[in-house]
């Protein structure tokens, strides 16, 4: 309580606002700096700034309720409204929190990695890319998420593609991705289209309250609902639709791989929830056979095929690109479960798998700054060469495996609960399947760095050689906010209670004021 | 060997002029009649279809269409890609500056009513579209000529030195 | 048959939705793919603006008619004022749905982006890799993984 009073009554008035327009004002802004550094610290700052009011938003809803925000002073229905509830300000908080972890860790990233003209822009894109992403997440207009959608997928093509700097790679891996991204947005937008038909609205509480008036029964919204969830099955790389996702992580810039893997699929996911849950209503008889059938059903195959896939790559960032494909699938199983507890897991796991995986791939980014790893069997002897790099990478990975005191065991744990709590025996099966795998995949790396001799050059052993403090603390930072989440998981649970609570109570039905013929110009003084 | 080709450059620069010149002529016309359209486009936005997108897309293509007539390089040296980037940056400005300016008043972002709060016919909102409009035309004719200078001053096709010979056994 | 010409609209967003996919998933030239994808968003235009038709509905747009102190800049404002009241007293006339426009004219923005971040994509492909079609791009890219080459 005594920290929300902290924060000044205009960021918790107008935050919602605020944490899309501050990065995309200042993103337009640095395109322009001279220097890097100053783009550098200008960014670090914005992303800081949005993570404070992220927080004070967070404390606000956690304490007084949703804010809703109306753009332009325009009430909703009406305009577009910007609101955060228990669903959505946690994961604000996380966006914004690993956006400023990583942006630390972007100064030597950045500068080993990216050509020098082309510094300030990347900066500027990446601030585009998240306020994209906030924006996504922030607001309750349904057609100003396809718009926000694209703000952060252009930005982040541009993004992936300057790995080729690097790596020539990364530009057909990023075209692939422009590729199915836009095809994944353009689905949703059709099914924004089919559900604006139907219902005459933008506004997704209002949009619910129609679609109540509707029913089940009809086509339309049935087609909506299915082109809603493959759009936004490809960008969050459901299963099948993952293909995207290896490439384009392996080859963009190390620092924004580790910002992309720990929050774009963690956007879509969250869409995907709030479409589900609060703009269709889930007990409807299509909706509930999607979630179990395809939702759960692609959930499993991912957590299968994806961690098999993972065993089998060469490419450090590809194994974990993979095994993302992978944890998709266990936040999948958790949504597609429906019921609380399920959620609860579900949603837990969209953040306990930010962390890890922003962690992993901070270390691997560290990796190719000092010795240019990016193979498995190059890893040989790293716990030797870069001891706290390698330590950090080991935490972050025994949490992926789900090791008892890391987060991954805490939401691994609340799934498998979720599923013996549904009568799913089967699912927790899968589950520990699916970990041993990530064990084998894991442990084959870990195996390299700490029980294979280094390597010998000119018949000298390999000089220990740390990264530098900006790209440990970071890592570190994550690593272990791994632990300490996972050895006192209260407030990260109580968090995805709190969204479950709101995803559980369905639809919110919002009394629709009455409204006159044409939309009047909203102006203080009377006519 | 260079010589040759500038002289074979030269004669073909020389062959364009003639050939074109009926081009040039009425391009020369046609050219501030088409950015004084985008204009007209522009403000008519506040009272009928318009607007600053299409506006800056008119008001761009009549760079385009000189570049094009022209050459690239006299375009760049009317309007210089340095200003672009600054254009680009101060369009995105002054729609986010509206909203600041609103904050600023104490109104929502971009609550345009704010600029003229005792208005009985709404004078803000006119005052605030006007503003944000401005801002799109900015932004949206130097981001169409940013993007034809990009591709339009990149150099012909260009085999990397380092790509492998592909041969069929590769393929297999 | 009826269906199609009554809602031919829709069919025709059908059509160029199915034509834009299938270039995008069966041509390997990256060019084509482009091509593809725009047609697939062009259907998406398509359908936008045929949502926002409604049945007898003029253009929403005020006539001079409507707007009485049209001129000056000051007394535009009248004007609006004095279209509102002429509008909100004469309910019957039927406008058009503005909004999906508006909609897709950003939608038409974002597909101008996409397709020049993806033929920017094409270039620099074409000037490291010499081709454009992704098989022999794939090649190369197989050489490149079998080389670990990162440079």
């Amino acid at each position: 309580m005594d920290l929300l009073s902290l924060f000044p009554e205009w960021v918790l008035v107008h935050g919602p606002a605020a944490i899309v327009v501050l990065p995309l004002m200042v993103g337009a802004l640095i395109a322009l700096s001279p220097s890097e550094k100053l783009s550098w610290a200008t960014t670090w700052f914005v992303t800081g700034l949005s993570g404070l009011m992220s927080l004070g938003l967070l404390l606000q809803v956690i304490s007084h309720g949703p804010i809703a925000y109306a753009m332009g002073g325009w009430k909703p229905p009406l305009g577009i409204a910007y609101s955060v509830d228990g669903l959505n300000a946690p994961i604000l908080l996380l966006i914004s929190v690993i956006a400023f972890v990583c942006t630390v860790y972007a100064l030597p990233s950045v500068i080993a990695e990216v050509e020098p003209e082309k510094r300030s822009p990347f900066y500027a894109a990446f601030l585009l890319s998240f306020a994209g992403l906030m924006g996504m997440v922030v607001t309750a207009d349904a057609f100003n998420v396809c718009v926000f959608l694209e703000v952060s997928s252009i930005s982040t093509y541009a993004l992936v593609a300057m790995g080729s700097s690097r790596d020539r790679r990364a530009l057909p891996s990023s075209f692939n991705y422009l590729i199915m991204g836009s095809i994944g947005a353009t689905f949703f937008v059709i099914g924004i289209g089919f559900l604006y038909m139907q219902t005459g609205t933008l506004n997704m509480m209002d949009m619910a309250r129609v679609l109540q008036d509707i029913g089940p029964g009809d086509r339309v919204v049935q087609l909506a609902f299915a082109f809603i969830v493959i759009g936004l099955g490809l960008k969050l790389a459901m299963f099948p639709l993952h293909t995207w996702l290896p490439t384009a992580y392996a080859y963009a810039p190390s620092f924004f791989t580790a910002f992309l893997a720990a929050t774009a699929t963690k956007a879509a996911l969250y869409l995907l929830l709030r479409f589900t849950f609060t703009v269709f209503d889930p007990s409807w008889h299509f909706i509930s056979n999607a979630l179990m059938v395809i939702i759960a059903g692609l959930g499993i195959l991912g957590m299968l095929a994806a961690s098999l896939q993972a065993i089998f790559q060469s490419d450090i960032r590809r194994v974990l690109a993979f095994s993302s494909v992978a944890q998709v699938g266990y936040i999948l199983l958790g949504i597609g479960m429906a019921t609380t507890l399920g959620l609860t897991a579900g949603y837990l796991h969209i953040l306990n798998h930010a962390i890890m995986k922003g962690a992993l791939f901070l270390a691997v980014g560290a990796f190719w700054y000092r010795f240019g790893i990016t193979k498995v069997s190059d890893m040989r002897g790293l716990g030797t060469t870069m001891p706290w790099t390698m330590a950090g990478f080991t935490v972050a990975g025994l949490s992926l495996i789900g090791v008892p005191g890391t987060v991954g065991f805490v939401s691994k744990l609340a799934l498998a609960q979720a599923a013996a709590e549904n009568g799913w025996w089967w699912a927790i099966g899968v589950i520990v399947l699916s970990s041993v795998l990530a064990i084998v995949y894991v442990g084959r790396m870990i195996e390299q760095a700490y029980f294979q001799p280094v390597p010998k050059i000119n018949d000298k052993y390999i000089k220990r050689n740390e990264a530098p403090l900006t790209m440990l603390i970071p890592l570190w930072t994550l690593a272990l906010a791994s632990v300490a989440f996972g050895i006192d998981s209260h407030w990260p649970t109580s968090l995805a209670q709190g969204a479950a609570q709101v995803l559980g109570d369905g639809p919110i039905l919002l009394v629709r004021e009455t409204m006159p013929a044409i939309p009047a110009i909203p102006s203080t003084g009377g006519h | 060997m260079k010589r040759a080709r500038k002289r074979a450059r030269a004669n073909k620069m020389g062959r364009s002029e003639n050939q074109h010149i009926i081009l040039r002529v009425v391009a020369k016309l046609l050219i501030p009649l088409i950015a004084v359209y985008g204009l007209y486009v522009h403000f008519h936005g506040d009272y009928g279809p318009g607007g600053g997108f299409q506006a800056g897309v008119i008001f761009a293509s009549s760079i385009i269409l000189y570049a094009l007539i022209f050459g690239l390089d006299e375009a760049k040296r009317v309007v210089p890609p340095s200003w672009i980037r600054v254009i680009m940056t101060l369009g995105g400005l002054v729609f986010g500056g509206t909203g600041v300016a609103t904050w600023l008043l104490g109104g929502e972002y971009l609550n345009y009513t704010m600029f003229a709060p005792d208005s009985t016919h709404a004078a803000g909102q006119h005052w605030g579209i006007f503003a944000v409009e401005i801002g799109v035309l900015l932004t949206v004719t130097s981001v169409i000529l940013a993007i034809f200078y990009a591709f339009g001053s990149r150099g012909g096709s260009r085999r990397p030195n380092n790509a492998p010979n592909l041969s069929d056994e590769d393929k297999s | 048959m009826t269906m199609v010409f009554e809602h031919f609209n829709f069919a025709v967003v059908i059509v160029l939705m199915m034509t834009g996919l299938f270039a995008v998933f069966a041509s390997h030239n990256m060019i084509k793919k482009l091509v593809g994808l725009s047609v697939f968003q062009t259907s998406v235009f398509l359908l936008y603006i045929s949502i926002s038709k409604v049945t007898g509905g003029r253009p929403p747009v005020l006539s001079k008619k409507e707007l009485h102190g049209y001129g000056g800049y000051d007394k535009a404002g009248d004007g609006a004022d004095a279209a509102y009241k002429t509008v909100s007293e004469t309910a019957e006339i039927i406008y058009s749905n503005p909004l999906p426009h508006v909609l897709i004219l950003t939608a038409i923005v974002v597909g101008v982006a996409t397709l020049a971040i993806g033929l920017a994509l094409v270039v620099r492909t074409r000037e490291e890799y010499g081709s454009i079609e992704e098989d022999e791009i794939d090649a190369y890219n197989y050489q490149d993984n079998l080389e670990g080459a990162s440079r």
